[in-house]
């Protein structure tokens, strides 16, 4: 397939050079737009293009019609730390149950623990109805190649339709393989998935272009269609009562599992801060100037218990260490609470907090793109505002 | 020892400005550069080097005006660079760009160690490694955040995962991606600058790296972009000016009315 202006539509208004998101389009002499090879077939400026000038030619292989049915089940991977299971795997399986509405196939987890049998439980009270689990000794704990592998073999072997992950370091790390093992499409990072009620496929929707534009993705001619999902980006399946499920045991040594890298030692992130968990969270800017203002925020925080968060900015600047960071390069926030101080809203930033409850910003310019997603837009200079805040904060707990 | 780089030239999406009148990113102007995570992963290629010797190598697959990116990592000290383009790549997702880069590597060969960003600042998959590891049969280590030692058959290094660092031991050749924190990239030298700008980058078209027509491109990617939007951004709520006391009230009211004060 290619993309090509149609210069006898087009009228030279240039809307396409402007949407593109690789900067693709250039003008030629006559004013009129052309496409260079930096183009990646995105076909936004298909659509956008108000005198449909831009045409797609020769277009993609039709390829033949495979038969999908044997392919069947709506599958997730359900994390877990330390034998339990972590939050995202109850986010997994809501979404699951919601695609099943539509698509009308079982619901399973997938358990790699030492012990399942709590976990999977765990998931039936939720509305899971299948567990397919491999128990081991220290299968608790991430191993790649092992990891791969189970998840290859069981998908050989049961033949899902779709495939879940979480898009945590682990999700990131070991599904990408799985998929490239199997050969099928791998869409990173969705943020919401939906059934097409017509074709059956699975639309994958993700931010890209570091959340600048959104993409709908599919995968038509391979299976199974597997995608990972941003933490915090759908909401949890809720417990429903004390529930039946099957559970389907798989033999660990019938996988013939082996694992080329040895693990060590492990030792703990100092001073986890689990912005994720946190209900409410006070981030830090740009507009602190300088690190150890954030003394100042921790301050703020600690008074309400938030967790300190940061903009790329400040953590670039070397003011906070990247765990604290929220945005598209950072962690993924959907807190009761945000508040965002001297943090202009640059929307990598906006991606990975603007879908929390109630946010705060607080913002010298008013014309600073935060303010477009605060419930509550303090116009202010953080350094008078926020002293002052906590002043009050301080004489009401006395 | 050959330590192989494979970087990618992204747009610099985040001085993203949009037109307040027609709503639309204002990309005039807006420069493409090499996606900053893969600064990480060409520094550590060079301190392999230095550390333990051998040659360093980088690829990236794209348009012709990728070879700039390629140029600055010979400026930065890369010995020698090699771009994979051609029209047949056009429309690549994750599975057939880390196939492509995967045959560029088969032909380079004699590698020991590959090395990635985590994820490119464009599409933020951090697809790329894990598959690249996979078409070339050999183990994978993401977020890698300390290189401890070299071997001349063994890696040991150091990965971080959400709550805990592993020290990990791993036989080579092996693929890394690599975090912020592995070390602080440097600038490029005089001589470097001056090197970049005589180097032959040789581009390397599909016949030149072989496999299988199938798995290139389109053809060879598994998934399709359908559709591509902008977001709508959440209309605008209350804001308010007035006072450093005046505000810090209205915070302290709406924090109470939330119980969190």
């Amino acid at each position: 397939m290619e993309i090509k202006v149609n210069k006898e539509k087009c009228t030279g208004c240039k809307i396409c050079v402007d949407v593109c998101p690789v900067g693709a389009i250039e003008v030629d002499n006559d004013g009129k737009p052309f496409i260079t090879e930096k183009c990646n077939l995105c076909r936004l400026c298909v659509k956008e293009c108000p005198e449909g000038a831009i045409e797609t030619t020769g277009e993609e292989k039709k390829k033949a019609d495979i038969d999908f049915s044997q392919y069947k089940g709506i599958w997730f991977f359900a994390e877990q730390k330390n034998g339990k299971l972590s939050h995202v795997a109850y986010e997994l399986l809501g979404i699951s149950l919601k695609l099943a509405e539509t698509l009308k196939e079982e619901v399973c987890g997938v358990v790699f623990a030492s012990n399942g049998k709590e976990m999977a439980q765990e998931l039936f009270n939720r509305g899971c109805e299948k567990v397919y689990l491999v128990e081991k000794e220290n299968l608790d704990e991430f191993r790649q190649d092992i990891y791969v592998c189970l998840m290859t073999e069981l998908i050989k072997k049961y033949k899902p339709n779709i495939v879940l992950a979480s898009a945590t370091m682990i999700g990131r790390s070991f599904i990408p393989q799985t998929a490239a093992r199997i050969k099928t499409g791998l869409t990173a990072d969705c943020t919401d998935l939906a059934i097409d009620p017509e074709t059956k496929l699975l639309q994958q929707i993700r931010p890209t272009y570091g959340g600048n534009l959104m993409a709908k993705i599919i995968c038509e001619y391979h299976r199974p269609q597997m995608a990972t999902i941003r933490p915090k980006a759908v909401e949890e399946a809720k417990i429903i009562g004390n529930r039946a499920g099957v559970i389907v045991k798989e033999d660990y040594v019938s996988f013939n599992a082996t694992c080329r890298v040895d693990l060590v030692s492990k030792e703990a992130v100092e001073q986890t801060i689990d912005l994720q968990e946190a209900e409410i969270i006070v981030s830090g800017g740009r507009g602190l100037g300088d690190g150890k203002n954030f003394d100042m925020i921790r301050k703020l925080a600690s008074l309400i218990g938030g967790a300190v968060g940061a903009s790329r900015a400040a953590v670039d600047s070397g003011w906070i260490p990247y765990p604290h960071q929220v945005g598209q390069t950072g962690k993924t926030v959907k807190p009761k609470i945000y508040i965002a101080c001297g943090i202009s809203g640059a929307i990598q930033h906006l991606a990975g907090m603007s879908t929390s409850d109630y946010i705060i910003a607080i913002n010298k310019d008013p014309d600073a793109p935060i303010f477009k997603v605060a419930n509550l837009g303090i116009v202010g200079d953080i350094f008078e505002v926020i002293p002052k805040l906590i002043q009050k904060l301080e004489s009401q707990k006395q | 020892m050959k330590y192989i780089v494979c970087i990618k030239q992204v747009p610099d999406t985040m001085d993203v400005k949009v037109d307040p009148e027609t709503k639309r990113i204002v990309r005039e102007g807006v420069p493409s550069i090499m996606n900053p995570y893969d600064y990480y992963a060409v520094e550590e290629a060079l301190r392999l080097k230095e550390r333990f010797g051998g040659t360093t190598v980088a690829i990236s697959m794209g348009p012709l005006q990728a070879e700039a990116v390629l140029r600055e990592a010979i400026s930065l000290g890369i010995d020698e660079a090699y771009l994979l383009s051609d029209r047949a790549f056009a429309g690549s997702d994750t599975l057939a760009t880390s196939y492509t880069l995967s045959q560029a590597i088969k032909k380079i060969g004699d590698f020991s160690i590959i090395l990635c960003g985590r994820e490119a600042m464009d599409g933020s998959t951090g697809q790329v490694g894990p598959e690249l590891a996979e078409h070339l049969e050999i183990p994978i280590i993401t977020y890698v955040s300390k290189i401890v030692n070299v071997s001349e058959n063994q890696l040991e290094c150091v990965r971080l995962l959400e709550d805990h660092y592993e020290s990990l031991k791993s036989p080579l050749p092996a693929v890394i991606t690599v975090v912020k924190e592995i070390n602080e990239p440097r600038l490029p030298s005089l001589k470097g600058m001056l090197k970049a700008k005589k180097a032959t980058v040789p581009v390397w078209t599909k016949s030149d790296i072989g496999g299988n027509d199938a798995q290139y491109g389109q053809d060879g990617s598994p998934t399709k972009v359908v559709e591509i939007w902008r977001p709508e951004i959440k209309k605008e709520g209350k804001i308010v000016s007035g006072e450093p006391d005046q505000l810090a009230e209205v915070i302290y009211q709406a924090l109470k009315k939330l119980g969190a004060a």
